[in-house]
């Protein structure tokens, strides 16, 4: 029994659900965050696995083929950054209302 | 073309090490799902970041084992140590009011919606996990053995003919992103004087 790329697949689907449920259930919008982040690391798994499972280069660079890596490295440099603005806007947020309650944001509902 | 800096990887001999990249992968595996269960399921906040700390190190694992040995120190020096604290001071900063079972909706009313929720990850994960059960992707065998990546990972990202321009508008991300996340934060009370 060796390990297949299903594996990593099926396990990173499960992992987008599992963030996907936390985004739905959490009401404080730093939670919603945490499950943005579990959907990225979703996706950068998925990106290595496939990066790892890649048959090698036809031609191109002289190492092996890393571009899978690259993009995962892209994904987790873009989630500090989002998380980083984001968190300035929940601040913000909390200023105004006095909590990180999503619900309470409703200045602007019709 | 023959690059002196260029370590040629003597032929070593296939090394099987057996069942065990499968019972890591289970082990890992398990660590991150469970985790992220309980980041979803949790409704004490910072237990949820405490949870979430056990999957990002489920996934640091995972990278190892997919011979991504620079991706795994990235994932806990930028993710572990990095976003999560963030996230943490964030918590800490806007949790005022007691996070108690008594505020927010009722018992049931949770019960409710974590049922359809549950519902709802179902319909999504069912299929989902179904169409890669049954892919047939046409896949290079699991390599048990492997070199280094960052001296590749480096070159790739500082070559202009591959990732060097990607690279640098990151950096310019990053700066935009001090720069607003500084300004958005700022306080908006005005200054004693």
């Amino acid at each position: 029994m060796t390990l297949t790329i299903t594996h990593f697949l099926v396990l990173s689907a499960l992992l987008l659900v599992a963030g996907l449920l936390t985004m739905v259930l959490k009401r404080n919008a730093i939670g919603m965050l945490m499950g943005v982040e579990l959907i990225l690391n979703a996706a950068a798994l998925n990106l290595t696995a496939f990066n790892a499972f890649a048959p090698a280069a036809s031609g191109g660079g002289s190492g092996p083929r890393l571009e899978g890596q690259i993009f995962t490295l892209f994904i987790i440099v873009i989630a500090a950054a989002e998380a980083a603005i984001a968190l300035a806007i929940f601040l913000n947020f909390y200023n105004n209302f006095t909590s990180i309650d999503v619900e309470r944001g409703t200045t602007l509902k019709g | 073309m023959t690059d002196p800096t260029v370590i040629v990887p003597v032929s070593i001999a296939p090394v099987s090490y057996g069942p065990l990249p499968v019972v890591l992968f289970y082990g890992f595996a398990g660590l991150t799902l469970v985790s992220a269960a309980a980041v979803a399921l949790s409704a004490n906040i910072v237990r949820a970041a405490a949870a979430l700390l056990f999957a990002l190190i489920g996934i640091a694992g995972l990278y190892l084992l997919l011979h991504a040995d620079f991706l795994a120190a990235v994932q806990l020096v930028v993710y572990v140590g990095g976003t999560l604290i963030l996230m943490i001071f964030g918590i800490m900063l806007t949790s005022r009011e007691a996070q108690g079972p008594d505020s927010g909706p009722s018992r049931a009313a949770r019960r409710r919606e974590i049922f359809w929720a549950g519902l709802a990850a179902f319909a999504l994960g069912a299929p989902l996990v179904t169409a890669m059960l049954l892919a047939p992707w046409k896949t290079a065998a699991f390599a048990a053995t492997t070199q280094p990546t960052v001296e590749d990972l480096g070159r790739s990202l500082l070559d202009k003919n591959q990732f060097l321009l990607p690279f640098e508008l990151l950096s310019l991300l990053l700066l935009a992103v001090m720069i607003g996340a500084a300004y958005l934060a700022k306080s908006r009370r005005p200054l004693p004087h």
